[in-house]
């Protein structure tokens, strides 16, 4: 094929949408449906990876779709951090694809159909979040993200999923319409344009208040980024099959949050402006804040989604203090910590499911001695912990890294004591998990009978294709590790594109 | 023939209408009445077509001179309004046949079609005409054969609400009547051109003032503006599908249009804002009209009544717009008005295809309807994703131009209060969304079907309506741009 990478990009965004109906045309046929979703994922890796290798080789790759009203153009272009988060997420649609495969069939689920098509718009939008140029398609494509979840979240169409639903999409589409369009508006209306613009689109001597209030505006609009208050709809998503979580709201809903803050915090403000604006830093508390409860709510889940949920929050956290940090480090350990915990945390929500299909528990409780039935499962999650800890030989390690740079170069003491802390309570909800289903007695009570109680295990995995998606991801998070490389120049790459004034 | 297409606007459905009782069989006047529908439509397309390319087109009626004699006048203003309406009526009237073969017994059929062309010619004729007087005629035209419209539902309850709407619309017109007479006392003209140079000069007397009340007052009657608006939710309750749907869409924005004509054109805009506090009053009516009608319509079973009220919350918005009172805000004012016949036109036209199918439109019926008439029920939901104002529908657009209006100005609280009204359209949306998608179809509802064509094909033209403007904007923003400009009196 020799098409332009213009077309590659559009083909990314269109690409899902077309196959959106061939799914629904050949909803009658399993078999068929699923090749059309593998190989459509196939065809947008493939897309991604030859943009990806034209944004290294330095060309500019734009596109100007139409204008909606005078000023506010749908358009996109390509810059690192968008080819980072595509590459991400074109690249774990396929595993989750192969995964959900197993999970779905394997759970008897209903309406795989307009599961499968919902999937596919997600995906469609989240390229055009990552590719938007301008805020305003930017806004366009989240929404766009919000409804069509949403059928994923109430999938089971129980009465437990509906309230779920109700929450979910409460919270994100009156953030998004309170907050994000008011900020939108307001940074339309202050600087005239939309676009993203290395060093920021506001002007130097902008009034601080007004900018200040806009940036508290964007923090809060983007629901997404689950900080806290605003946080509720995540474990309200929980509901929805494994998969869905695993892509959507470890990856591809919460990823497109925290990588629309970094968007706003480097395109629209521009680090020197974010650093002197007086809300800052009562974000930057917010978001330790939100780290640290949201480990601490975790240590008391005992239904292991839940606890993963929670756990993302704190993690999205991170992410956010990096951005808000408005530093070099901050920003690469921003971005590096979105691919960093994509890989760590769709591991461990594919475990959670392979757990549930497998073995029929989804509390931590019942998981003692698991790990003698499920090793490799186990031992999957044990890897990815890790990662997510962020100890070698874990790729977490690297992002965790320069985000605590981040906070020592600007001297954020308390926020960098946050980080520690609330590394030490990820090992403290995390690893005892794989501990106790490998040693079923090492961290029990030492009660007697109890050891009795366990009963022996046979070899029992999760069905074949949820098993290489696991693996597959775990591998992820040890090459991380070991080759980190390409992720570091992407992520430095943000902060080499011209007119941006902080170096290293 | 181009140069006489004023009046063939509003001549074309009138004399129509007497026709319809001659042509009897229903099916025929259907076509018939089809048929005059779409000329007009094609009238308006031409009508538009010429004022953006040449500016305002006078027509004198007869022949005779105005002041005189009765003058047409048509600008981008008109023009806008004209082609909304045939537009409408049009699309709606494509469902008619099937919809009342179940509503309305068939021997008043035909009276149906009458009725709903001399509807349609007062409508027309509203917004066509530059003689304040004419406006009067027109205004009984339409509101008459509005009564007996309603009157025309199944229920009983129908006569009531007609009944209610009768006596409000009575003194709504008998106010403007009576608005329309002190001017004349005033300046002794009744051409809006003219009197819009004489009243200036009068502008300081109390007669003025009070015939700027009684015209203002009777408009918002028939404009539902909260808290004039109790009339409304019974007669969009009780009347034909049809009906509701045309009413939804078009009746309310013809008040829209003579509240703006009457302050903007006819008074001017010093007189109007300056002189008086038209702003804070429309403000805060506007506001709480937004906030009561939609916490009310969240409180309803029966959805007409339910999107009845979320149209009063709309007319909110769009006062909202009017009283900022800059070309920003009244271009959101114009753009909302497009839109929202849009999404109401969709919205009602989908739960005639309920009642249809049905029988009723209460929510507690809606059960199971996602998987038994799945595309109706997508397209109830892309209409409540517009009037939420999801970006790519039209909602959004409107919303977009009325924030801009109200941060132009500095207005922050009054810009996160629209926001914050918003939501409260999710929440009435989303009731109906659970209730069709996430319960099981009652027992004896089984066999329930998708909507004949004849209902798909309208409501679906709609909604795709609704996308397409949501998201080229060219034709809706540029027409109501030049509309606002023009009643500025900045040069485009």
């Amino acid at each position: 094929m020799n098409l332009s990478l213009e077309w590659m990009l559009q083909l990314s965004i269109i690409l899902p949408m077309l196959a959106t109906l061939a799914i629904v045309a050949t909803g009658r046929n399993p078999n068929l449906r699923e090749a059309v979703t593998i190989s459509t994922c196939l065809m947008l890796f493939y897309c991604v990876i030859n943009l990806y290798q034209g944004i290294i080789k330095g060309e500019e790759i734009s596109v100007f779709w139409w204008e909606l009203l005078p000023g506010l153009q749908v358009s996109f272009a390509i810059e690192p951090l968008g080819m980072l988060f595509a590459l991400i997420a074109s690249f774990l649609w396929l595993i989750t694809t192969i995964y959900a495969i197993g999970y779905m069939r394997n759970h008897n689920e209903v309406n795989q159909t307009r599961f499968y098509a919902c999937f596919a718009i997600a995906i469609s939008a989240v390229m055009g979040i990552a590719f938007s140029a301008n805020l305003f398609t930017l806004f366009i494509f989240y929404e766009v993200l919000t409804l069509s979840t949403y059928p994923l979240v109430t999938h089971a169409g129980t009465e437990d999923a509906k309230k779920g639903g109700r929450i979910y999409l409460g919270i994100l589409l009156s953030t998004s319409i309170v907050f994000l369009l008011l900020a939108i508006v307001s940074t339309w209306f202050v600087t005239g344009t939309l676009d993203f613009k290395p060093g920021g689109v506001f002007d130097p001597n902008v009034d601080k208040a007004v900018a200040s209030v806009i940036l508290l505006l964007f923090i809060f609009g983007i629901g997404k980024a689950a900080i806290m208050p605003f946080h509720r709809w995540l474990p309200a998503a929980m509901v929805a099959p494994t998969p869905v979580s695993s892509l959507l709201h470890a990856v591809a809903v919460v990823k497109a949050g925290v990588f629309t803050v970094l968007k706003v915090c480097v395109f629209i403000f521009g680090l020197d402006l974010l650093s002197v604006l007086p809300t800052t830093q009562f974000l930057l508390y917010l978001a330790g804040a939100s780290v640290l409860l949201a480990s601490i709510v975790a240590i008391r889940q005992d239904n292991l989604k839940a606890r993963l949920a929670y756990s993302t929050i704190s993690q999205l956290g991170y992410v956010t203090i990096g951005a808000l940090l408005a530093t070099s480090s901050g920003v690469i350990g921003s971005s590096m910590h979105i691919a960093m915990h994509a890989f760590g945390k769709i591991t461990l929500f594919f475990c959670a499911g392979a757990i549930l299909v497998a073995a029929h528990k989804s509390k931590i409780s019942e998981m003692r001695g698991l790990g003698w039935q499920m090793p490799i499962t186990m031992a999957a999650f044990f890897i990815a912990s890790l990662s997510i800890i962020g100890v070698p030989p874990a790729g977490g390690t690297w992002s965790k890294w320069f985000l605590l740079m981040g906070t020592i170069e600007t001297e954020q003491w308390a926020l960098m004591m946050v980080l520690m802390i609330s590394s030490l309570l990820n090992i403290a909800y995390l690893l005892p998990i794989p501990i106790r289903a490998f040693f079923p007695n090492l961290l029990a009570n030492n009660e007697p009978g109890k050891e009795q109680a366990l009963p022996t295990f046979q070899i029992q995995e999760a069905p074949l294709p949820s098993l290489i998606a696991i693996c597959v991801t775990t591998l992820g998070c040890l090459i991380l590790f070991i080759y980190p490389q390409p992720l570091y120049e992407l992520s430095t790459a943000i902060l080499e594109y011209p007119g941006l004034a902080h170096g290293k | 023939m181009l140069t006489h297409l004023p009046i063939l606007q509003v001549i074309v459905p009138l004399l129509a209408a007497p026709l319809c009782i001659f042509l009897r069989r229903p099916p025929l006047v259907w076509l018939f009445t089809l048929i005059v529908s779409s000329l007009a439509f094609v009238i308006s397309i031409l009508l538009l077509q010429q004022v953006m390319a040449s500016g305002t087109i006078v027509y004198e009626l007869g022949g005779w001179d105005a002041p005189w004699g009765i003058e047409y006048r048509i600008d981008a203003l008109n023009a806008f309004l004209l082609l909304i309406i045939t537009a409408i009526s049009t699309v709606v009237l494509l469902a008619a046949q099937t919809s009342i073969s179940k509503e309305i017994p068939k021997e008043k059929h035909m009276l149906f079609y009458t009725l709903y062309l001399l509807s349609l010619t007062g409508m027309l004729g509203i917004v066509a005409t530059g003689d304040a007087f004419n406006v009067f005629v027109f205004l009984e035209i339409s509101s008459l054969s509005a009564y007996a419209l309603i009157a025309l539902g199944k229920d009983r309850r129908a006569l009531w609400a007609s009944f209610q709407y009768l006596i409000m619309g009575t003194i709504g017109a008998t106010f403007i009547l009576i608005g329309i007479g002190l001017m004349y006392q005033m300046t002794g003209t009744l051409n809006m051109e003219d009197l819009s140079t004489r009243l200036p000069e009068v502008a300081q007397t109390r007669t003025v003032f009070v015939s700027f009340a009684f015209v203002i007052v009777g408009i918002c009657l028939k404009l539902a503006l909260f808290p004039l608006h109790l009339w409304l939710p019974n007669a969009y309750t009780y009347a034909p599908s049809i009906v509701t749907a045309f009413f939804a869409a078009t009746a309310t924005k013809v008040a829209i249009y003579l509240l703006i004509r009457f302050s903007f054109s006819v008074f001017g805009l010093s007189f109007s804002f300056t002189t008086l506090p038209l702003q804070i009053l429309f403000m805060v009516l506007g506001l709480s009209g937004i906030f009561v009608a939609s916490i009310a319509a969240i409180y309803q079973t029966n959805i007409k009544t339910l999107f009845a009220y979320s149209s009063i919350a709309q007319i909110g918005y769009m006062i909202v717009g009017f009283s900022v009172s800059t070309v920003t805000g009244l271009t959101a004012t114009l753009l909302h008005v497009f839109n929202h016949a849009l999404m109401k036109g969709a919205l009602f036209l989908a739960l005639g295809a309920v009642m249809y199918r049905i029988g009723s439109v209460q929510l507690s019926q809606f059960q199971g309807l996602g998987r038994q008439m799945p595309l109706t029920m997508a397209a109830i939901v892309i209409g409540g994703l517009s009037l939420i104002g999801v970006p790519l529908t039209v909602g959004f657009v409107s919303k977009w131009y009325l924030l801009m209006a109200l941060i132009e100005q500095g207005w922050w609280p009054v810009a996160v209060l629209i926001v914050l009204g918003s939501l409260l359209a999710v929440v009435y949306v989303w009731r109906l969304v659970e209730i069709a998608y996430f319960k099981p179809q009652l027992v004896g509802k089984e066999s329930v079907k998708e909507a004949p064509l004849s209902f798909l094909i309208p409501i679906w033209i709609l909604v795709m309506a609704n996308i397409y403007f949501g998201i080229d904007t060219r034709l809706s923003v540029q027409v109501a741009q030049a509309a606002a400009q023009s009643l500025f009196g900045v040069s485009p």
